[in-house]
């Protein structure tokens, strides 16, 4: 049994590939947790996803058993949290189940933009928070002046910071000392009436709906019957238990500590993070806070392949939506693409994520049509209509004003790049809110607007510092835009599913540009297909995919004919990836990579 | 010179027997056919496993005529003329043999000489089939051939007196090959075609098999290919100027005098039965109770085991729908110029060809010039049968 002085729970916190997995990994295995042979490098990354990109989406949590110096056994519950801008909310949400922070930084890059989002996200939350300078095996780590910082930048005392490094396996018992002596035990009443936070939930296969909850006040027990306090659906705990990462099942789930219930729970939509648990006998008076709602940023439709699929998607949406909650989604039909939904994201990496985990766990095939960001547009009536998708806009002559969303970027680069993040920025219609220095890098805050960053901002930031600018960005507010729609016709036809909205001074060279690249994206036909952009009726690009020539087999004899059949098959599989509008196959990857600019 | 007549006559396919033999002198960098190089070779084991699948499958096809026999490798020039001449009679003997019966034999230039033509004609072999590839040297070594011109022009024209028919094949639309260069060898090609009264040429554009040492080559980019827009002005071409010298291609990539069209090769084209034997061999047989693709083990040394063993080296025999035979029949058919017969498309699988394809998409390709349907047959128009894959994909799309 371990009483309240016993227990750490923290999160690791940092900037993207600073190195909160591996340090989990660290952390994981000094505590022995793991079996050295079941060992693997960021262990809690562990779906495909995440491994192939090497980053981490799903924030995870581990129980690890530490004897610390002082001779005591603690119970430590960490949670490991993405980097990335776009799974923020997963960062937010797994602040709220613990009451400390390890806030990394590579210590030879230094403070980047997620690092300061991140650890002011902390503050926010109470946390106390130890720094944590990583990576100082390599050759370019400068922990001192990182430290100093951290100081400067972020105004927190980082004179205690533990430097070590993850991949090596340096300072990593320093790490586990300052979590037990620097960070503080939870609060709790093990008495009180029962209240847990639910904290994350996912759809396993086999075991059904497994939900994580962070314990305040009570027990909850193996067999007890639960209630959900937002829509009072009652159930009984089945199993109850933490994670090592390996489920292990216990009596019971005390104050302080984080874990899993299963409890068959049939209804994915009773499953609300961010509620309270209490028990059902005796329930709490008032619910926990709970989680501040995540605001989607950029929307976009998703529609099965095959229309047959419209049901399976509905399905798969909520079940995924049960393990993220920052995606929204409501039907919708289109003219071109039948019955669909629209979706909500934090960003595009989330909407690519949430596609492919769509297609890979419920082995659906899907389109995914042009991203946009939500508009406002006032009508002669003087009614505010809230525009998710350009298909959906009124008559321009309907309309008296059209406002878009702006956003307050942070971006910190290194001297040698300001300037061409700088135009960067002018190009994307930007006004300079804030220049200062930390150290030899800038700072420069920005107002933008969210759709000139939404598609490709972060990847062209990237290339053009060669890696080394960072961004960050929150939402302002709307302002009045001289935005236009335009529409894009393959073979003479709309196709809604590829129209956007953009600056009427831009609308030209985008549609030229995207008229190159569907060039590019759609496989030569029979016959000649013009792809044009244009406004109103009015064309504005054009480019012309030639006819296909040739493809054939030169050779097909005895042994070829089953091997040529066999073709043809692969060859109607690949058709059924690709969407028909009129007599044109359009492959479903066109839709999001026709907005991705050329560098130029 | 015997001319036999490519039977215009949709009620008979012919029937034929294919016999595969794995070895080369070396292996060409494009080449994925099931072809090996080795030290030494049982001749005799090859020649009694022969003989044993082929008692095999005629057990299971009796009263069948016999229309063309066709040694295909690998290089089966390598093979003992004995060897050969005992299957041609055992195939003789196990089918009645049509009177105007091919037998064909592939030969690689460099391993035959005219006494070996001698024994090959001698054991019954009447058409040869040399692959000469290319007239240019440089390509030829880059196509990892280890003859020269010089050395296939002295084969080709010892072949040419001594077999009544001989084909010969090339590789076009090779690395850095433009329609001018391919026009002058073509013009050459077709002048010693003439001046020899060879009647059959097999014109293959340069193709990237998987799994190829070329393929990966060219995967890493050691050399490009003339794109889609040149290799179609190759083929285009190359059907104006055969035809312009009395060779019109009768398929995609054959060309032949009229009447000089490869019979075997026609029965695969045309939907017709024809026994496989010898390792990795494919067949197609109508039998009691429908029709099968067999398909014989790959790998030499365990085929000749298991023929020792067994009687037969089948790897799988598959039962075709008759759904399978209409797509193999369209997709066969349409290479060829004479199209698909509507009436034998209904005898064979018993469906009609409308029944199969989306008739609405047919129309309109007909419109768009890539299909035509003419004296009952359905038939690919040059155009059509360049861009043939994507025909088919878009006439058996449901
Ligand atoms: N040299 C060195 N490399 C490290 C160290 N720690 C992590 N890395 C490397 O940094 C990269 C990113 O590490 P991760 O642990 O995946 O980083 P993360 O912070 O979890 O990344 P996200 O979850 O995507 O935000 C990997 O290639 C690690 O091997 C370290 O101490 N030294
Ligand atoms: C099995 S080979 C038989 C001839 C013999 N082995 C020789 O190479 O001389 C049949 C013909 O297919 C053609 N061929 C083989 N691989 C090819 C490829 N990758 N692309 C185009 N034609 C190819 C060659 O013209 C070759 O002569
Ligand atoms: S092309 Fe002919 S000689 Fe070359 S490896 Fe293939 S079968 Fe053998
Ligand atoms: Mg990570």
């Amino acid at each position: 049994m371990t009483d309240l002085s016993h227990i750490r729970n923290f999160s690791i916190i940092a900037h993207i590939d600073h190195g909160k997995s591996t340090l989990a990994d660290r952390l994981i295995q000094r505590c022995g947790a793991v079996a050295e042979r079941d060992m693997k490098e960021q262990l809690l990354d562990s779906m495909d996803i995440e491994r192939e990109r090497g980053i981490t989406i799903k924030a995870q949590t581990v129980r690890l058993t530490y004897k610390a110096k002082d001779g005591k056994t603690y119970q430590l519950n960490l949670l490991d949290t993405p980097g990335h801008v776009d799974f923020a909310y997963e960062v937010s949400r797994s602040l709220a189940a613990c009451e400390g922070s390890l806030l990394v930084v590579d210590a030879s890059q230094g403070v980047e933009a997620q690092t300061l989002a991140n650890v002011y996200q902390a503050i926010e939350a109470h946390h106390e928070i130890v720094p944590v300078l990583n990576k100082i095996d390599l050759p370019a780590a400068d922990p001192e002046r990182v430290r100093q910082q951290i100081e400067d930048v972020i105004g927190i005392d980082a004179s205690d910071a533990v430097p070590c490094s993850a991949k090596a396996g340096l300072g990593i018992d320093e790490v586990l000392e300052a979590i037990v002596t620097k960070l503080p035990p939870p609060t709790g009443d093990q008495g009180g009436l029962n209240k847990a936070l639910l904290v994350d939930s996912w759809y396993d296969t086999y075991l059904g709906v497994v939900i994580l909850v962070r314990i305040k006040d009570g027990v909850i027990k193996k067999g007890a019957k639960i209630k959900f306090m937002s829509n009072n659906a009652t159930y009984s705990v089945d199993r109850i238990g933490y994670f090592t990462p390996k489920m292990v099942d216990t009596q019971d789930l005390k104050p302080g500590e984080l874990g899993f219930i299963i409890a068959n729970i049939k209804s994915v939509a009773d499953c609300k993070v961010g509620d309270t648990i209490t028990d059902d006998v005796k329930p709490a008076a008032e619910p926990l806070p709970g989680f501040k709602p995540s605001i989607p940023v950029v929307f976009c439709g998703l529609f099965p392949t095959d229309a047959s699929q419209f049901e399976l998607l509905r399905e798969s949406l909520a079940k995924l939506r049960l393990n993220d909650s920052s995606f929204h989604y409501q039907t919708e039909s289109s003219a071109a693409l039948g019955f669909g939904f629209r979706c909500g994201f934090l960003g595009l990496l989330h909407m690519e994520i949430v596609q492919e985990r769509l297609e890979r766990e419920f082995d659906l095939d899907l389109i995914t049509t042009a991203p946009s960001v939500v508009y406002r547009i006032t009508t002669q009536k003087g009614e505010m209509i809230e525009m998710h998708n350009p298909a959906d806009m009124p008559e321009p002559n309907l309309i008296t004003k059209i406002e878009e969303p702006w956003v307050k970027a942070t971006i910190l680069v290194p001297d040698e790049f300001l300037g061409t993040v700088l135009k960067l920025c002018n190009d994307r219609r930007g006004e300079q809110a804030d220049l200062t220095y930390v150290g030899s890098r800038a700072m420069a805050v920005y107002h933008i607007p969210l759709n000139e960053i939404v598609f490709d901002f972060y990847d062209r930031l990237k290339s053009i510092s060669s890696g080394y600018a960072s961004f960050d960005y929150e939402l302002e507010g709307y302002r009045d835009a001289d935005l236009v729609k335009v529409s894009i016709m393959v073979n003479a036809e709309v196709v809604d599913a590829l129209s956007f909205m953009c600056h009427r001074s831009q609308a030209e060279s985008r549609g030229r540009q995207i008229c190159e690249r569907l060039k590019e994206l759609i496989p030569r036909h029979l016959f000649k297909i013009p792809v044009q952009a244009a406004i109103g009726g009015k064309v504005i690009a054009r480019e012309t995919i030639s006819a296909m020539r040739k493809d054939v087999l030169a050779k097909c004899y005895g042994g070829d004919i089953t091997r040529k059949r066999k073709l043809l098959d692969k060859q109607k599989e690949g058709k059924k990836r690709m969407r028909q509008f009129g007599s044109v196959d359009i492959p479903q990857s066109a839709f999001i990579a026709a907005l991705r600019m050329p560098e130029n | 010179m015997t001319i036999i007549t490519a039977a215009a006559d949709p009620r008979d396919e012919g029937f034929g027997l294919y016999v595969h033999w794995p070895f080369c002198v070396s292996k060409c960098p494009y080449c994925d056919f099931n072809s090996h190089v080795v030290e030494r070779i049982e001749q005799s084991s090859w020649h009694d496993a022969y003989l044993r699948e082929l008692s095999y499958f005629a057990a299971q096809t009796p009263d069948r005529v016999i229309t063309s026999i066709f040694f295909g490798g690998g290089t089966p020039s390598l093979m003992d003329p004995k060897t050969t001449h005992a299957v041609i009679e055992a195939a003789r003997k196990h089918w009645v043999a049509d009177a105007n019966i091919e037998i064909t034999l592939e030969a690689n230039p460099g391993t035959v000489d005219a006494d070996r033509f001698a024994a090959f004609r001698t054991a019954g072999v009447n058409r040869l089939s040399m692959g000469v590839q290319s007239l240019n040297d440089n390509d030829l070594r880059f196509l990892g051939r280890k003859h020269s011109v010089e050395e296939a022009r002295r084969a080709w024209r010892a072949a040419a007196k001594i077999f009544p028919r001989v084909s010969f094949d090339l590789i076009y639309a090779r690395p850095n090959q433009d329609l001018s260069a391919w026009k002058t060898e073509l013009r050459e090609a077709l002048r010693e075609v003439g001046d020899n009264s060879i009647s059959h040429l097999s014109l293959y554009q340069l193709t990237m098999e998987d799994g190829t040492a070329m393929a990966a080559d060219y995967a890493r980019k050691a050399f490009t290919l003339p794109g889609e827009d040149s290799a179609g002005d190759m083929f285009d071409a190359t059907q104006e100027m055969c035809a312009a010298a009395g060779f019109p291609a009768y398929e995609i990539s054959n060309h032949a005098a009229p009447g000089q069209e490869c019979r075997h090769n026609m029965i695969y084209w045309r939907g017709g039965d024809y026994v496989g034997i010898g390792p990795g061999a494919h067949g197609r047989l109508t039998l009691n109770d429908g029709a099968v693709a067999t398909r014989q083990i790959k790998a030499p040394a365990l085929w000749l085991k298991r023929v020792a063993a067994e009687g037969h080296g089948t790897q799988e025999q598959e039962a075709l729908s008759d759904t399978a035979r209409g797509e193999e029949l369209l997709m066969m058919g349409l290479r060829l110029s004479e199209g698909v017969h509507a009436s034998r498309f209904q005898r064979l699988t018993g469906k009609t060809i409308d029944s199969m394809v989306n008739v609405a998409v047919c129309a309109r390709l007909i419109e768009q010039g890539f299909l035509q349907q003419q004296n009952g047959r359905w038939i690919a128009t040059p155009s059509g049968r360049l861009a043939l894959n994507e025909v088919l994909r878009q006439m058996l799309a449901t």
